[in-house]
């Protein structure tokens, strides 16, 4: 790999301990791929930062790191393990508490922006199309790719870290034109609406991309989406499909840039979308917990939870998970008030995945398809998906 | 015998190798407080990998199992060096953070569990002595 004198200097420490490290890992996986050379990159985005993941070591890790290390972009974080102002509402204990924020601490003395979301694109860490970054979270690497027309590749904590320290990545997978041509198409033939809806069609498509063994669609047939629903759908599909970029042909900005994917095209009918659903509703499903907000809240998703919440009670434990400075909006828009009114909570900076609420609840009631599986996966709840309406009917009756 | 592979990363390592032929998960798969291999049905399930030259296809699982290896070198329980046959993110950046020798491209086959070895990060080498 060619690297430039400055980059060569940051290897062999002349910009400091963190600098260096941080430029062995991102060498290494350069390597790895055959990357021919670095390419700087407009901003990170960070994952890892809930205690509950890192635990102690990690912890010391990001701590050594710190010691010296500043970024060098525009750099956001991932959703922590709590609400940082209303933590002790939600059930978190005192000893996460600190040791959570011992964790956004470390982070926020390297530079980074401790926004605590998974919708970086919501609150000031947005790319043009075609510029180059370095994003962990698997949803917003795929938004950023897919619905931005951004290039990243998946990273993992420590490789953002290291970008986030150096301002480079390494050039290979998604950040080149010849990586991100459509794979296979496929064609959706039936009505698809609403964040459920979308991420019920991110399920259905990622496991036929998994039977293929494909990872990037070119889709047709779906003639509108909003942003909510596109959020939605791609937490889903990089969920169940581990895709990191597809294009859906007059809604994404490259779905006309390269050659369309020979071969057959894949059909998902009514029935496809009938099932993924079915799989999305466990049996014996004793609903106590409701959460709306996976990947976070919009302003217009809170709008609707509070003109439909208006005037009533909730009855189960209801949580909206938003990035704070959507929170702020929410506030001065006056909706919080109307959501607090009726028992609802908000919980900023985290969300029904990483929070250690394990144990807390029995069955989990959400419109988002990734909450889904993580609900069950980590969480051991059983799980439902519905509408936002169907949400907040669960939640006060 | 002298395997010649590729570095990943540097420094000398000699040990006792304890071979797989399944993928490993370090988190969840592996616990970083005994540096036993916990995953159920796991080829080596119940066994210790600490201090050991551990030698496996390639890694698996959550992109956390890099801070995993970094827990297990604080803990002392980490492997001597590990050598896969194609290396995949989250061991490669483990192995960074840590500072764990590691090689790839090492034709697993030929090495077996108890032969005492020599791993050169640096050169990309593994000698079976």
């Amino acid at each position: 790999m060619k690297l430039t004198p400055e980059e060569q200097d940051m290897l062999i420490g002349k910009h400091g301990k963190a600098a260096q490290k941080s430029m062995e890992i991102l060498t290494t996986l350069g390597g790895i791929f055959d990357a021919k050379c670095m390419v700087d990159v407009y901003s990170v985005q960070i994952a890892g930062v809930s205690y509950a993941n890192l635990g102690e070591a990690g912890l010391e890790f990001l701590s050594e790191m710190a010691e010296d290390g500043k970024v060098k972009v525009l750099t956001t974080l991932n959703p922590a393990g709590m609400d940082r102002e209303n933590w002790q509402t939600l059930g978190i204990n005192d000893e996460f508490a600190k040791n959570q924020i011992r964790v956004i601490d470390a982070f926020a003395k390297m530079g980074i922006i401790t926004t605590c979301s998974c919708t970086p694109y919501f609150i000031g860490n947005v790319p043009h199309f075609g510029q180059h970054i370095a994003w962990a979270e698997s949803s917003a690497v795929c938004y950023a790719n897919s619905v931005i027309g951004a290039r990243t590749n998946r990273e993992g904590g420590p490789s953002a870290l290291a970008s986030a320290l150096t301002g480079k990545t390494p050039k290979y997978g998604y950040h080149l034109d010849e990586n991100r041509h459509g794979q296979v198409s496929i064609r959706v033939n039936a009505q698809v609406k609403g964040t459920d809806g979308f991420g019920v069609l991110g399920k259905a498509i990622g496991d036929k991309l998994i039977k293929l063994g494909k990872n990037i669609p070119f889709i047709t047939g779906i003639p509108s989406a909003t942003v909510e629903e596109l959020k939605s759908f791609c937490a889903s599909i990089a969920t169940y499909g581990g895709t990191a970029l597809f294009h859906m042909e007059g809604i994404t900005p490259e779905f006309d840039r390269y050659p369309k994917p020979g071969g057959n095209v894949s059909e998902i009918n009514q029935e496809d979308l009938e099932k993924a659903r079915f799989e999305l509703v466990d049996d014996g499903l004793e609903i106590d917990f409701v959460s709306i907000g996976c990947p976070h809240a919009s302003i217009s998703e809170i709008e609707k939870i509070a003109s439909l919440l208006k005037g009533k009670k909730v009855k189960k434990e209801f949580w909206i998970t938003t990035a704070r400075p959507i929170k702020r909006i929410a506030d001065e828009a006056g909706y919080s008030k109307i959501i607090e009114d009726t028992g609802a909570k908000f919980a900023a900076d985290t969300c029904c995945v990483v929070a250690p609420i394990k144990g807390h609840f029995k069955g989990m009631m959400v419109d988002s398809a990734k909450a889904c599986y993580y609900g069950r996966a980590k969480n051991k709840f059983k799980v439902k998906i519905g509408t936002i309406e169907e949400c907040v009917e669960e939640a006060t009756k | 015998m002298k395997l010649k592979g590729r570095k990943i990363y540097k420094g000398i390592a000699e040990g006792e190798a304890i071979v797989t032929k399944d993928a490993i998960s370090f988190y969840g798969g592996v616990d970083p407080d005994t540096g036993k291999v916990v995953e159920v049905g796991h080829e080596l399930e119940g066994q210790s990998i600490a201090g050991k030259i551990l030698i496996f296809p390639t890694g698996k699982g959550s992109t956390v199992g890099s801070y995993t290896l970094y827990r297990m070198k604080k803990n002392n329980m980490a492997p001597a060096a590990i050598v896969n046959e194609k290396i995949d993110t989250i061991i490669a950046v483990g192995c960074i953070i840590s500072e764990i020798p590691c090689v790839d491209k090492i034709d697993v086959n030929e090495i077996k569990t108890g032969q005492k070895m020599v791993v050169n990060g640096s050169e990309g080498t593994v000698e079976v002595k």
